[in-house]
């Protein structure tokens, strides 16, 4: 009982390397990618309109519609979390265990790392961290795509970070003050010209870093499970079905894990840099 | 083409080498400062995950190149 993609994976698999554009591990990219429909596999796919404006190709590809399902849960939940808190402060269950998230939030990551001031940025922070939880679960649930292992989305999302960072910076520090303080004070003249073209570079570095992490994160961690589970495949036994199954349980365990990690991680980052350019004095 | 794909794979293999090895004994010398001062256990671990995303930062960059070189 082959469904379609089971047969494209033993297809790919079985036909020798060089022959034709398909390789070994091109069904996993396969599944990792943006395409234009929704794979239900053993059901079937449901296929997306591509649209096309002025030349730019802006059609409604997998990781769109997760992102809106993503966005649309994460209005949903919140907004009737603070519709909840006007009319009374006594948190329910649900609102309760979102209270959690946000004052861990605004206390844990944002008051430390950013320091006199932080209020400001709270609520970038919040929006960055619901995002970024939200979707990485979503990646999680069957059938569904991982926005986050799309480097568009990450970039946006470093770009934000960016944005934020300079913007807070400059209104802090002044225009020309937070250029000027982004060297060290008391460094030899002729290390002048080395120190500025280091520190220019290490601004875009860092939202860089933070959007490759992100996305080499997510994306790695489904390519493991992916692999797990094509070694039945390659191996064409069903003899090796329970270790390979167990072992992508695990690891699947390790992405719930590394989901709500790289939440944390993107938005301590983001909170550590914003205090950085914020206060620049230490 | 196939020596790219060779050094793709030795090129990961050094970053997680080098990944690794800085993860751990960072989180050794973490573990080491919680135990001789288990009340600044919170700030160390802070620090701590900072200090790791950031090796796994610099790892990352190593590996887009092992991306491009499998790429090609």
């Amino acid at each position: 009982m082959y469904t379609d993609s089971t047969k494209a994976i033993a297809d790919s698999l079985t036909r020798p390397h060089g022959q034709g554009a398909s390789q070994g591990s091109d069904w996993i990219l396969h599944h990792i990618m943006d395409g234009n429909y929704l794979d239900f596999s053993p059901i079937g796919k449901i296929y997306l309109p591509e649209i096309e404006v002025m030349g730019f190709n802006i059609s409604i590809t997998r990781h769109v519609v997760f992102l809106w399902l993503a966005a649309i849960l994460l209005a949903f939940l919140l907004i009737k979390t603070a519709r909840r808190y006007k009319k009374t402060n006594i948190p329910n269950r649900f609102t309760g265990a979102i209270e959690v998230l946000i004052y861990f939030v605004k206390d844990e990551i944002a008051k430390p790392s950013i320091g006199g001031g932080y209020e400001k940025f709270v609520p970038y922070l919040l929006t960055a961290f619901f995002f970024i939880l939200f979707a990485n679960f979503l990646g999680l649930v069957p059938f569904s795509a991982t926005v986050t292992s799309n480097i568009s989305v990450t970039a946006t999302l470093a770009i934000a970070t960016f944005s934020v960072t300079q913007w807070g910076g400059m209104r802090k520090n002044g225009v020309f003050g937070y250029f000027k303080g982004l060297i060290p004070h008391g460094i030899p003249v002729f290390l002048l010209p080395i120190m500025i073209v280091v520190e220019i570079l290490g601004l875009f570095t860092k939202p860089f870093a933070l959007a490759m992490r992100l996305f080499a994160n997510m994306t790695a961690g489904h390519i493991v499970i992916y692999a797990l589970i094509g070694l039945i495949f390659t191996m064409n036994t069903i003899a090796v079905a329970p270790v390979s199954v167990g072992m992508a349980l695990a690891i699947y365990m390790l992405e719930i894990l590394v989901a709500m990690l790289q939440a944390y991680i993107f938005t301590m980052l983001s909170a550590v840099f914003i205090g950085m350019a914020v206060h620049q004095d230490h | 083409m196939e020596l790219a794909h060779l050094a793709a794979g030795i090129g990961s293999a050094l970053i997680i080498i080098g990944g690794g090895f800085g993860i751990g004994k960072l989180a050794a010398a973490a573990m080491e400062a919680t135990g001789r001062q288990p009340e600044a256990a919170g700030g160390i671990r802070t620090t701590m995950i900072i200090a790791a995303a950031l090796i796994e930062g610099i790892s990352l960059f190593a590996l887009v190149i092992c991306f491009i070189l499998a790429g090609k």
